[in-house]
């Protein structure tokens, strides 16, 4: 058994192992079944969850009314309330009683109360009053109807005070908004851009963290130091498959953002893949720096929703930054997320080109060099 | 030249020593055992001898290369087997084959040969397409050896390959660890088996981070402090043995005395003739008691020097 002429080619260079590591990984991935149903399936399906369950407009709101005129002003204003859209009138009561306890109850988030002396005080020229009860306890909720319903108040009065029949009125100053980028103030417009970085964060953090402690776990790992894998080879081929996974969810969650959820894209799709490059990279890299860190699985998933935390609440996916405070919008500033938000929403909404964004995906693009070699240092010197 | 040479080699862990001192040699074609308690440092040597820690003092080599600076061609011709089984259990035999071959870069006809090799080596041949971790214990060793051997290395380290696994395949292994050091492979082997000492070649016993005891089994049993001066060793076969003890444990010329199957293991005052054991034995009741001189077993030494080190140790502090 001697060694002959040996038809060996030594691993050289410091990606060394590579090829047969990435092989390897490959077939984990087609033998692990939940992974993978882990890595393509969880995510749609959350995807379909938040978004048919985050709807933020205002529509359609459960109103009981009590209607102590019941004459033709009084079915006038209500006619108006039920004509905007944003009420819904579900019941009429009789009593303040019975009006207070429908909001209570929840069976109506609005309670209108025409008083008795509604009709009177009109044809006197007094102030007629209509009381309009707000539940406060969605703030979505009562922001929206306590605008609607003052504006409606407004038309109201200035059609009265012109003595303008509602055909012909025409009033002096009419505000005319147009929102751009999102016209009907769709929620899954807004949410869903952002859902998908999310979501890739989730992934792509788990997959890497796991394909490294689950080596830990086995005692592969140790035995791998000791073969002449180099650590930037073994890290590398356990990496690649996951980033391509990542990318074909990416490209998956998009279409399904186009075609189920008609989100139009306004911009370049491939811009906005090659955008997320940098971004994946980055995760890569957190995924990888938790690796070097957690001993057990438990101990990455720890970690790794550690991370997701932030990303969710202060990358502007759920909640405005500019209206953050201002140590939270330093923090969000820190966070990948945020970035490629902006582009994600920068492309897909307004139709941002790569002018517009360039610096968002510099940003990134710094971030993942930086993450990766932190990462890679961590993961060589425990090496040895 | 040896395999491996070591010359007071030292691994601290900030203040802890975890190897401290430790100066040994390994020849070629020998089968090196390396015992110790768990946690005393066993794996750390082998860490320090694959150049995965470097070393805090002294130097070591291994097949001639540095262990502190050379390690990436330590790690291309040694081959290391760990206490765990740790292959891939999700691959198939084939697969975990083919990916410690890829790992050390065998290519072409050297790759088909050293495959059909290790294959009929370890007669893997009708599980191949088997996932690993549906392997028993000791056709996982098998495994583990044929991917820790794949590339042909001239130096083995072995960290417990025994651990768990039944006595049948105990023994298989440990012919076919006979069968390769014949041709040429030395093996470091850890193991807590003082049977599979006894095979070795020449042994180590580390306890505290410093290695104790080092030399042939033979020469360790000779170690004055392992039968104190005055001293021998006799086994005794009588009827009733733990009977027969007790009396025998109040003799005031008997040192220690253990059960041995059915036989009673005695540390005597050697002036102390067989024959009187034997009358004294009659005069109690035991008759037609048989006695032999016999050697210290490897267990003894380790015992007592790990007794001897550890009151040492005590006393200084």
């Amino acid at each position: 058994m001697s060694r002959g002429d040996p038809n060996v080619r030594p691993l050289k260079g410091p990606f060394g192992g590579l090829i047969p590591v990435l092989r390897k990984e490959a077939i984990h991935l087609r033998r692990d079944p939940m992974a993978l149903f882990f890595a393509v399936f969880v995510p749609v399906i959350q995807l379909f969850l938040l978004g048919y369950a985050i709807n933020t407009n205002v529509r359609d709101v459960r109103t009981v009314v009590y209607d102590a005129v019941k004459d033709q002003d009084s079915q006038r204003l209500l006619d108006r309330f039920e004509n905007s859209n944003d009420f819904k009138i579900v019941s009429f009561v009789d009593s303040d009683a019975e009006l207070n306890s429908a909001i209570i109850k929840g069976t109506a988030r609005v309670g209108i109360k025409i008083p008795p002396d509604y009709s009177r005080n009109l044809l006197s020229g007094e102030t007629a009053q209509v009381l309009v009860l707000v539940d406060g306890s969605d703030s979505m909720v009562s922001g929206e109807t306590s605008n609607v319903a003052n504006a409606i108040a407004f038309q109201e009065s200035l059609d009265r005070l012109l003595g303008a029949s509602e055909s012909r009125g025409s009033l002096p100053v009419e505000v005319r908004r147009k929102i751009l980028f999102n016209p009907d103030s769709r929620s899954p417009n807004f949410f869903i851009p952002g859902l998908i970085v999310v979501l890739l964060q989730m992934m792509t953090v788990m997959l890497t963290a796991f394909a490294i402690v689950r080596e830990r776990e086995r005692g592969t790992l140790e035995q791998l130091f000791m073969t002449p894998v180099r650590p930037l080879g073994l890290m590398v081929g356990k990496i690649v498959p996951y980033a391509c996974v990542g990318f074909g969810e990416l490209v998956f969650v998009i279409a399904i953002m186009r075609f189920v959820f008609a989100v139009p894209i306004n911009g370049s799709v491939l811009l906005l893949l090659a955008m997320t490059i940098p971004f994946i990279v980055t995760m890569l890299g957190v995924g990888l720096l938790i690796s070097t860190r957690a001993n057990s699985q438990q101990e990455a998933i720890q970690l790794a929703f550690g991370t997701l935390m932030p990303s969710i609440f202060l990358s502007g996916y759920i909640f405005p930054i500019d209206s953050m405070p201002a140590a939270f919008q330093w923090m969000s500033r820190i966070i990948p997320a945020t970035y490629l938000i902006e582009i994600s929403r920068g492309i897909i909404l307004r139709g941002a080109g790569f002018f517009d964004l360039w610096k968002q995906g510099l940003i990134l693009s710094i971030m993942g060099i930086v993450l990766t070699l932190v990462s890679a240092m961590r993961f060589r010197r425990q090496v040895g | 030249m040896s395999v491996i040479s070591t010359d007071q080699l030292t691994i601290r862990f900030g203040q802890f020593t975890a190897v401290d001192r430790v100066s040994l040699a390994v020849e070629q074609g020998e089968i090196f055992g390396f015992l110790g308690p768990n946690g005393s440092g066993k794996t750390t040597l082998i860490k320090a001898l694959c150049g995965l820690l470097k070393p805090s003092m002294g130097s070591g080599k291994v097949l001639g290369y540095d262990c502190a600076t050379q390690t990436a061609s330590i790690r291309e011709h040694v081959g290391y087997m760990s206490q765990k089984f740790s292959l891939y259990g999700d691959l198939t035999v084939e697969e975990n084959i083919n990916f410690y071959a890829g790992v050390y870069g065998l290519k072409g006809d050297y790759l088909h040969r050293r495959r059909r090799e290790i294959i009929e080596m370890t007669r893997l041949g009708t599980y191949l397409e088997r996932r690993a971790d549906r392997l028993s214990g000791g056709w996982k060793q098998r495994l583990a050896l044929a991917c820790a051997f794949i590339h042909e290395p001239k130096l083995l380290f072995l960290d417990e390959p025994t651990a768990g696994i039944d006595p049948v395949a105990r023994r298989e292994l440990w012919d076919l660890l006979f069968h390769l050091s014949a041709l040429g492979v030395t093996f470091f082997v850890t193991t807590h088996y003082m049977d599979e000492a006894e095979r070795c070649g020449r042994v180590g016993y580390i306890y505290l981070s410093r290695l104790i005891a080092y030399g042939t089994p033979d020469e360790l049993k000779k170690i004055p402090n392992v039968s104190p001066f005055g001293t021998r060793r006799v086994e005794i076969t009588v009827d009733n043995t733990s009977a027969a003890m007790g009396r025998l444990n109040d003799r005031n010329y008997v040192r220690s005395a253990t059960i041995f199957g059915d036989s009673i293991r005695l540390l005597i005052d050697e002036k102390i003739s067989d024959q009187q054991i034997i009358d004294d034995l009659a005069k109690d009741g035991f008759g037609g008691a048989e006695v032999r001189h016999i050697s210290p077993s490897l267990e003894d030494v380790f015992v007592s020097l790990t007794q001897e080190a550890a009151a040492a140790r005590n006393t200084k502090v």
